[in-house]
C-alpha cells in the first residue's frame, strides 16, 4: 500500500492533476474505491459486476480498506451493507441485473433508513430467457426506491460518478443512498482513456456524527422510539407517520440537486439545444447518440443531443425548457420497456412529439446507424 | 456508551417524560446488574403491546435483563411479536426486514469492531422462530459457518403468531395450525443440533421458568460472541393465543416442551468462561 494522504474532496474531484490511464469500467471503479477511503466491502459474484468486486479485495489485501468479505447471496450483501451503514461505516458494493432483483427488498429500506450507501449497478439483462448480455431494464425499476440514480456513459464517467456519489450520499440534508449505473460489458469491459488523480490522495474519512439519523452505536440516548409501534395502529397518527416520512425522503432527493450541481456541474449535458430535431439520452445510448448525431449534421441535419447523466433526482425543469423547441424528441435506450421515453413523456406539454426508441435489449448492441435513420425518418415527417 | 450521555438538560428536566426521567436515575447502564436485581431498578422495557400471557414478551424481558453490559448492545430484531415490542425498548434496536437480522448483525457488529476497537459493543440478534428457522435460514446458518461475533436468540413460539398463527419449521409434527389444515408433515427443525455443527461456540436451549438458568446463558452467549464467535439460545415461549391455551398456563406448557435446559460450551468458550466466571 502507498502512504496515503488525506485531501479536500473538491481538489481530489477537479483540481488535482490527473493522468492518463487505459482502463476498463470495472477497473475505473474499483479506483474510484481506493480513493473513497471506504471502511467495509460485501462483495457477491455475477457478471458483469464480478472483476470490480475482486479488484477491490485486492485493494483490502493491500490495506486500502478496512473489512471484505464475499456475503451469501445479494439479498445478504445488501442487508450486510445496511447493518455496516447504520454502524457509522462508509461502505461500497455492486450487482448486476438479477442481483439487483434478489436484494430488491433493500433498496427502498435504505432510502427510508436514511443510509449514505453507495451501489455501483453493471446493468445487464434479466431472466427469462438467462441472459448475461448488456441491457438496463433494471434501471426503470430503480429510479422508484428513493435511491439517487447516476447514469455513467463510460469509465470516465464511472469513476467520477462514484466518487461524487460518496459526497453528495453522505450530506446531512441528503443522507440517501445512491446508485451508480452503467451498462453491462459495453462499460464494464472496454477499455477506454480515463483520466486520474493521483492514488495516494483519498477522501476524508465518513463521519457519522453527521447523520440526520442515530448511528445505532448506543453512543446518542436511547430513547423508547414510540409507546405503542405504528404498525399495530390504524389511525391517521401512524398513516401520517409513514407517509411524511416517504415524503421526507423524496424532499431529500430534490434538497440533492444543489450538491450534484456542486460537484456533477449539471445533471445534463446539452449539444445544439436549438436544433430541430433533440436525442436524449443516457449511459452508452447516449454516445451512439452522439456519433449519430454527428453523421446526421454533417449531412445537414439539425439535430442535438441532451445526455441526462442523472436519473434521480430527475432533471425535470431542464427537460421541460429543452423540449420546448425542437419538432421532434427521439429517445434511444438498451432496454425494452422504454423508462427513459416514458420519464420524459410525462413531463412535457406536448408528449406527442417524442419518438420512444430505437430500443435495443437482451444483449444487442445499438448502432449508431439506427439513430441515424430514425434521425431520417423524423427528418422528413417534419 | 460515554458517561452522561442519557443526563437530561436541567432547561428541558420539566418536559421531559417520567419514563425517562427514571431511568436516568435508576435505569441499568453502566451498573452490572442482573436478572436477580429485578425489581430493584428501571427496567429498559416500558410496558408493551403483546397478548396477555405472552410467553415471549416474559422471555424478552428477562433476556434484556440479563444482558452484560446493556449501556454497549444493540439489539437486531426482525418481523414477528417481537419487533411490536422492541419500539419500546430504551436501547438501540433495528428492525430491518422480515429474515435478513443476521446478515443486518454482520455487517453492524462489523462496523462496530472498526469503530471502537477499545470498547466492546455487544450485538444480539432476537428474533422468532420463523424469522431464524424459515426466511432467515440461510443467513442464520451462514452468519454461524463464518463465525460471526454476535449472539442470535430465537424466541420459540413454535408459530407465526403475528401474523394469525400459521405453521412454522418449528412447529412440531402432527400440529394443525393455519397453513398446516391437515396437520404439520415433518418434524420440528433441529435448530440446537444445527448451531452446534455450523460451529457456534456456545449453544443453550431453556425454558423461561428457570430465570436465573436462562439469565446465566444470556451472559455466558453474549461474553462468548464478544470474544470467541457465533453463539445461540433457543428459548421456549409458548403462545397462548394461537395455541388456545390459558394466558396462565404459559410457564406450564413451556416446562413441558422443553423441561431440560440444553448447554453446550466449546473448550475454548469453556475456558474464556472459567476466566470471566472467577
Amino acid at each position: 500500500m502507498v502512504e496515503r494522504k488525506i485531501v479536500d474532496p473538491e481538489y481530489l474531484l477537479h483540481k488535482a492533476p490527473r493522468e492518463k490511464k487505459f482502463l476498463i469500467g470495472n477497473e475505473a471503479v474499483a479506483e474510484a474505491v481506493r480513493r473513497a477511503n471506504i471502511d467495509i466491502v460485501v462483495a457477491y459474484p455475477i457478471t458483469p459486476q464480478s472483476e470490480a468486486t475482486h479488484i477491490v479485495g485486492d485493494l483490502y489485501a493491500q490495506g486500502y480498506i478496512k473489512d471484505y468479505y464475499r456475503g451469501e447471496d445479494e439479498f445478504a450483501v445488501m442487508s450486510a451493507i445496511a447493518g455496516a451503514s447504520m454502524g457509522g461505516a462508509r461502505t461500497f458494493t455492486a450487482t448486476s441485473g438479477p442481483g439487483t432483483l434478489r436484494a430488491f427488498e433493500m433498496f427502498p429500506t435504505w432510502a427510508g433508513a436514511r443510509l449514505p450507501v453507495v451501489c455501483a449497478f453493471m446493468c445487464r439483462g434479466v431472466n427469462s430467457p438467462l441472459s448475461i448480455q448488456p441491457d438496463n431494464i433494471e434501471i426503470g425499476w430503480l429510479m422508484d426506491t428513493g435511491m439517487l440514480i447516476f447514469h455513467a456513459e463510460d469509465p470516465q464517467d464511472f469513476f467520477d460518478m462514484t466518487l461524487i456519489a460518496y459526497l453528495v450520499a453522505e450530506q446531512p440534508d441528503v443522507h440517501l443512498p445512491v446508485g451508480v449505473c452503467v451498462d453491462g460489458f459495453f462499460v464494464t469491459h472496454t477499455r477506454e482513456i480515463v483520466e486520474l488523480p493521483p492514488e495516494n490522495e483519498i477522501f476524508p474519512p465518513y463521519n457519522p456524527h453527521l447523520s440526520p439519523v442515530p448511528i445505532m452505536d448506543m453512543e446518542t440516548p436511547p430513547i423508547r422510539q414510540m409507546r405503542d409501534p405504528f404498525v399495530m395502529k390504524s389511525n391517521y397518527i401512524s398513516y401520517n407517520t409513514h407517509a411524511s416520512w416517504q415524503q421526507e425522503v423524496r424532499a431529500a432527493s430534490i434538497r440533492a440537486r444543489k450538491h450534484i450541481t456542486r460537484y456533477l456541474g449539471s445533471a445534463v449535458e446539452v449539444t445544439y439545444p436549438e436544433a430541430n430535431i433533440l436525442l436524449i439520452a443516457s449511459g452508452t445510448a447516449a454516445a451512439q447518440a452522439r456519433v449519430a448525431m454527428e453523421q446526421a449534421r454533417q449531412e445537414g441535419v439539425d439535430v442535438g443531443l441532451v445526455k441526462i447523466k442523472v436519473l434521480r433526482p430527475f432533471p425535470e425543469a431542464e427537460i421541460i425548457e429543452l423540449a420546448q423547441s425542437p419538432e421532434r424528441i427521439i429517445v434511444p435506450e438498451h432496454n425494452i420497456t422504454g423508462w427513459l421515453a416514458r420519464e420524459i413523456k410525462s413531463r412535457i406539454k406536448d408528449s406527442g412529439k417524442v419518438e420512444g426508441g430505437p430500443r435495443v435489449f437482451g444483449g444487442m448492441t445499438m448502432p449508431p446507424k439506427i439513430i441515424f435513420d430514425k434521425i431520417k425518418q423524423n427528418g422528413r415527417m417534419m | 456508551m460515554k458517561k452522561g450521555i442519557t443526563t437530561i438538560s436541567p432547561a428541558f428536566e420539566d418536559i421531559m417524560p417520567e419514563e425517562y426521567r427514571q431511568l436516568v436515575a435508576e435505569g441499568p447502564f453502566g451498573k452490572d446488574l442482573g436478572l436477580g436485581d429485578l425489581g430493584t431498578f428501571k427496567e429498559l422495557i416500558e410496558e408493551h403491546p403483546l397478548c396477555a400471557g405472552c410467553g415471549l414478551a416474559l422471555g424478552i424481558r428477562l433476556i434484556i435483563a440479563s444482558l452484560p453490559a446493556p449501556e454497549n448492545t444493540i439489539v437486531v430484531g426482525t418481523t414477528g411479536c417481537s419487533a411490536i415490542l422492541f419500539p419500546q425498548l430504551a436501547m438501540h434496536n433495528i428492525h430491518s426486514l422480515f429474515g435478513n437480522q443476521s446478515a443486518i448483525a454482520t455487517g453492524l457488529s462489523r462496523a462496530l469492531r472498526l469503530r471502537y476497537p477499545d470498547q466492546p459493543k455487544d450485538v444480539v440478534v432476537i428474533a422468532g422462530d420463523g424469522g431464524i428457522g424459515d426466511i432467515g435460514f440461510s443467513f442464520t446458518m451462514q452468519a454461524w459457518f463464518r463465525n460471526e461475533k454476535f449472539t442470535t436468540i430465537m424466541l420459540d413460539n413454535e408459530g407465526y403468531s403475528n401474523t394469525g398463527g400459521q405453521e412454522s419449521g418449528m412447529t412440531r409434527q402432527g400440529i394443525a395450525l393455519n397453513m398446516a389444515p391437515t396437520g404439520k408433515k415433518y418434524p420440528k427443525l433441529p435448530m440446537v443440533e444445527l448451531a452446534k455443527t455450523a460451529g457456534c461456540a456456545y449453544v443453550a436451549a431453556v425454558n423461561p421458568s428457570l430465570a436465573r438458568r436462562l439469565g446465566k446463558m444470556v451472559r455466558r452467549a453474549v461474553l462468548v460472541a464478544r470474544e470467541i464467535g457465533s453463539t445461540y439460545i433457543q428459548v421456549m415461549v409458548p403462545c397462548p393465543t394461537n395455541y388456545k391455551f390459558s394466558p396462565s398456563e404459559t410457564l406450564k406448557q413451556a416446562k413441558a416442551l422443553n423441561p431440560q435446559p440444553i448447554e453446550y460450551i466449546s473448550a475454548e468458550a469453556e475456558q474464556l468462561l472459567k476466566e470471566a466466571e472467577k
